[in-house]
Parts: structure tokens; C-alpha cells; sequence
């Protein structure tokens, strides 16, 4: 299970990058297992931490995404349209979800360690 | 996400040999089973190319025997009994007083006065203390035999193929609904050529105390394992209804596509299933949104009924759906499913969505 160190996490399974990038954790992918649709937010809308602001399918369930910053939706990852399966296979890289402008993260973020540490 | 290890759920005699394979076990109506080893899609494919296994040792397996078996079983259920003959095997409903479904079973007729009922897992005490109330008056005996048998489902285009080698019976001879005693790998084992995939195979009947054994010779011969979340898509893909999702104590059964399944005679709560029902079972195909158990289905804006059952179609590409809606909202071309408050286009397609 990777969890690299570079980036916080939330207890719901999202990771946040410093630039405001969000994804869902290899763990979390896994435990989606295939995922089939992603329903991003609107550029531009203003998020709250912990507001759920995005939906990732699998086969077998919708999941809530919540974000785990406070600020604007600047960029979403258009890829995930036609290729829903990148969170599965890159769930840090090509996988992201969406990107937060200058985000305000959660109090309760995780490092990567803790984080590893409650997911198991 | 939840991480399902709750000690108070049933296992399978298969428990330690899913670990083995590297399932993901869930709780399922009181069980732990896997729903998952390498992926839905992996395991979906698998079925649909070459063949599967499945653990479905959580089901209920019922004996009725005795002078007024079929007496009792035409009674008690929708379907014609008298039509099933020994070594035959046949799809029926165990309706309540008031024509709602206590559950869908199958019945295999292992002799004249003898009778092995299988009944969902999460139904069986039900089925059970329901079976027991209607029995009397019958010259019948009615014994509960869900711990004694190990239940293994293998199904796919290459099911009799990959078996053939290791049985000393011709499955070749062996048609849809045959129900015979045979030795696999050594193992007295009963076989049905039934399923709940859409694809052919057969229904491994061995001793709980063989199961595992039995399981490990099929991995080894060439059969995937394949969990309950691959035997939900291919089951919905074919069409086939689950109970507790298209259908339930108090809802009419003729709803469904599956009503041939009650035929001409007298039966409990036959009055009640005369009537015409109120609702209707109908296909969804959707371009890329999948929709789940419970969304509104609309019709020209205004709502019509629900999903009962819904996910992305691994065969076909895009998402399927099974809704009730109204009867009188039944035939038309187009709907709309609402999904978080966003209503998107669904055209009704025939059920199946998928045939072999």
C-alpha cells in the first residue's frame, strides 16, 4: 500500500498535495476496487473542508469525496471522463481528482504515517 | 468503507480457503463471504469467457419428503410441482397469505416423495418457520439441512469442458434443470446444470466437511474464483431478480418479468395473485452515470417509480438498471433517473440485458 510522505490525508481517504491537488489514497482505490464513473465539481465553486464535493462509482457503490481543504476548485481532472479507471492505477498521479486554490486544509489531517497507520 | 471481521457472522466451509485465495470478506445477510479475490470485472470476465467458481454454501437447503410431499410443495409454492419430475430441477416462489413472496426458491425432485428445496441465506429462518406452519396437515417431514452441504456454483462457456475430465458422468447427456448424483474427484457429490450467471455451468451439491477440498481441485483444474460482487453484475446482467431488490414480502409478484412462474392451479395466496399489479419490472440502459437501488425513475419530469437494482455493466460497457415503476408508466421508450438531484436520460431496453 503506498502512502507517500509528501502529501496529508483525511480520515475519509482523501489525499491533499501542497499545490491544493486532492485524490483518493491507494487504499481507499483498493478498497473501491474497479472504479467506473467520477463526478468532479464545477471550476470555480468555493469548497469548504469536509463538504462533500465529489463522487467516485465502482462497480458495486458511489463514495462521497470531501474536500479536505477550504477554497476554490481551480482545475478538475478531465481524463477521469473517458478514463474513470486512472484512480485505480495512479491513484497520486494521473488519478488526481481536483485542485484547490490556495487551500486551507482541515485541522484534522493526517500525516502519512498516522494515516497509514488507521487504514490498515 | 467498512472492514467487515465481525465475529457474530456465519462462515462457509470455504472460509479459509477465501483468505487463501486473497478475498475481501463482507458481511452479507449474516454471513462473511468474499465479495471480491482479484476484482468485480477480473472475475466477471472470467465467467463470461471461460469459467468461474462461487461459494453459495450460505444458501438454505431444505428436505421434504414423505407421502404428501408434492402435495404440500404444490400448496405451498407458485409453480406447477406435479411437472417436475425426479432428477429435475425447477425455479419457484414461496408465496405468503396475501400473495406477497416469502422468497424465491429453487426445488430439485431427488425421488417420488422426496424433495431438496434451496432458499436464499438471508431467508432461511423465515422460509423455515413458514414451511413449518403450512405443513400442517400434511403427511410430510420437513428437515433443515443448510449446515450438512457445501454449495459451489462453477459457470461459464467452459464449466462442462474443464468438469468432463474429473466426473464419471456423461454432462454432455446432462440438460438445463438435470439434477443427478455423481462422483467428482472422487467426492459423492450431486449436480444441477442450474445457475444465476446467464452463462451455462452447474450447482456442485458435496458434504460441508469435502467442500474445501472440492474448491481446491476446481482452482487447480482451471476455475476462477469469482465473489458476490461479480455474481451481482452477471445475475443483473441476465436479468435475473434478487430478492430484497426486485422482490419482497409485500410486493406483487406478477411485478416482474418472471410471471410465468405462477401458473393455473390452487395455491396459498392465489386469490391475491390474480389481481393485476400495480407496478411493473422494467430494463434501464444509461450512457454513463450508473444508478443505484433506490434513485427516482421519472417520466416526463414527474416520478414513476425506483432502481431497484443498478451498476455498470462489465459485458456491455455502460450502466444497466432494474426499476418498478408504475404500471400505467411501463411502456414507454425514454426515462430519466435522477442521481444526486440531476435527472439523466434512460432508455427502457428488454430484459435480459444480456444473453448467452
Amino acid at each position: 500500500m503506498q502512502t507517500p510522505t509528501e502529501l496529508k490525508y483525511a480520515k475519509t481517504h482523501e489525499w491533499l498535495g501542497d499545490d491544493g491537488t486532492v485524490g483518493i489514497s491507494d487504499f481507499a482505490q483498493d478498497q473501491l476496487g474497479d472504479v467506473v464513473y467520477v463526478e468532479l465539481p464545477e471550476v470555480g465553486r468555493a469548497v469548504t473542508a469536509g463538504e462533500s464535493v465529489a463522487v467516485v462509482e465502482s462497480v458495486k457503490t458511489a463514495s462521497d469525496i470531501y474536500a479536505p481543504a477550504s477554497g476554490t476548485i481551480v482545475a478538475v481532472n478531465d481524463a477521469l471522463s473517458g478514463s474513470p479507471e486512472l484512480v485505480n492505477s495512479g491513484p497520486y498521479e494521473d488519478g488526481w481528482l481536483f485542485r484547490i486554490e490556495n487551500p486551507e486544509p482541515a485541522d484534522d489531517l493526517l500525516s502519512a504515517e498516522e494515516y497509514a497507520a488507521s487504514a490498515q | 468503507m467498512t472492514q467487515a471481521t465481525e465475529t457474530a457472522l456465519k462462515r462457509t466451509p470455504l472460509h479459509a480457503a477465501h483468505l487463501r485465495a486473497g478475498a475481501r470478506m463482507v458481511p452479507f445477510g449474516g454471513w462473511e463471504m468474499p465479495v471480491q479475490y482479484a476484482g468485480v470485472k477480473a472475475e466477471h470476465d472470467a465467467v463470461r469467457s471461460r469459467a468461474g467458481v462461487f461459494d453459495v454454501s450460505h444458501m438454505g437447503e431444505f428436505r421434504v419428503s414423505g407421502p404428501d410431499a408434492e402435495r404440500f410443495l404444490q400448496h405451498v409454492t407458485t409453480n406447477d410441482v406435479m411437472k417436475l419430475k425426479p432428477g429435475r430441477a425447477q425455479y419457484n416462489w414461496l408465496p405468503n397469505e396475501t400473495g406477497g413472496l416469502v422468497d424465491d426458491i429453487y426445488i430439485y425432485r431427488v425421488g417420488e416423495q422426496e424433495f431438496l428445496l434451496v432458499v436464499n441465506a438471508s431467508n432461511i429462518g423465515k422460509d423455515w418457520a413458514h414451511l413449518q406452519t403450512q405443513a400442517a396437515g400434511y403427511d410430510v417431514r420437513l428437515t433443515d439441512e443448510s449446515d450438512r452441504w457445501g454449495l459451489l456454483a462453477v459457470q461459464g462457456p467452459q464449466a462442462e469442458a474443464l468438469l468432463q475430465p474429473h466426473i464419471r458422468v456423461d454432462l454432455a447427456a446432462k440438460k438445463k434443470n438435470a439434477y443427478f448424483p455423481a462422483e467428482l474427484f472422487g467426492f459423492d457429490v450431486h449436480l444441477a446444470r442450474t445457475g444465476y450467471t446467464g452463462e451455462d455451468g452447474f450447482e456442485v451439491f458435496t458434504d460441508a466437511s469435502e467442500a474445501e477440498t472440492i474448491w481446491d481441485k476446481l482452482l487447480a483444474v482451471g476455475f476462477t474464483p469469482a465473489g458476490l460482487g461479480a455474481r451481482d453484475t452477471l445475475r443483473l446482467e441476465a436479468g435475473f431478480p434478487l430478492y430484497g431488490h426486485e422482490f419482497a414480502e409485500d410486493l406483487h409478484p406478477l411485478a416482474s418479468t418472471y410471471s410465468w412462474v405462477v401458473k393455473d392451479k390452487a395455491h396459498l395466496g392465489r386469490e391475491h395473485i390474480s389481481l393485476a399489479p400495480p407496478v411493473r419490472l422494467i430494463g434501464l440502459a444509461l450512457e454513463r452515470v450508473p444508478v443505484r437501488e433506490g434513485y427516482p425513475v421519472l417520466l416526463n419530469g414527474e416520478p414513476v417509480g425506483h432502481v431497484t437494482s443498478g451498476t455498470s455493466s462489465p459485458t456491455l460497457g455502460h450502466p444497466i438498471a432494474m426499476a418498478l415503476v408504475r404500471g400505467d408508466a411501463s411502456t414507454a421508450d425514454a426515462y430519466e433517473v435522477e442521481v444526486r438531484g440531476k435527472a439523466h436520460p434512460a432508455r427502457r431496453v428488454e430484459l435480459p440485458f444480456y444473453r448467452r
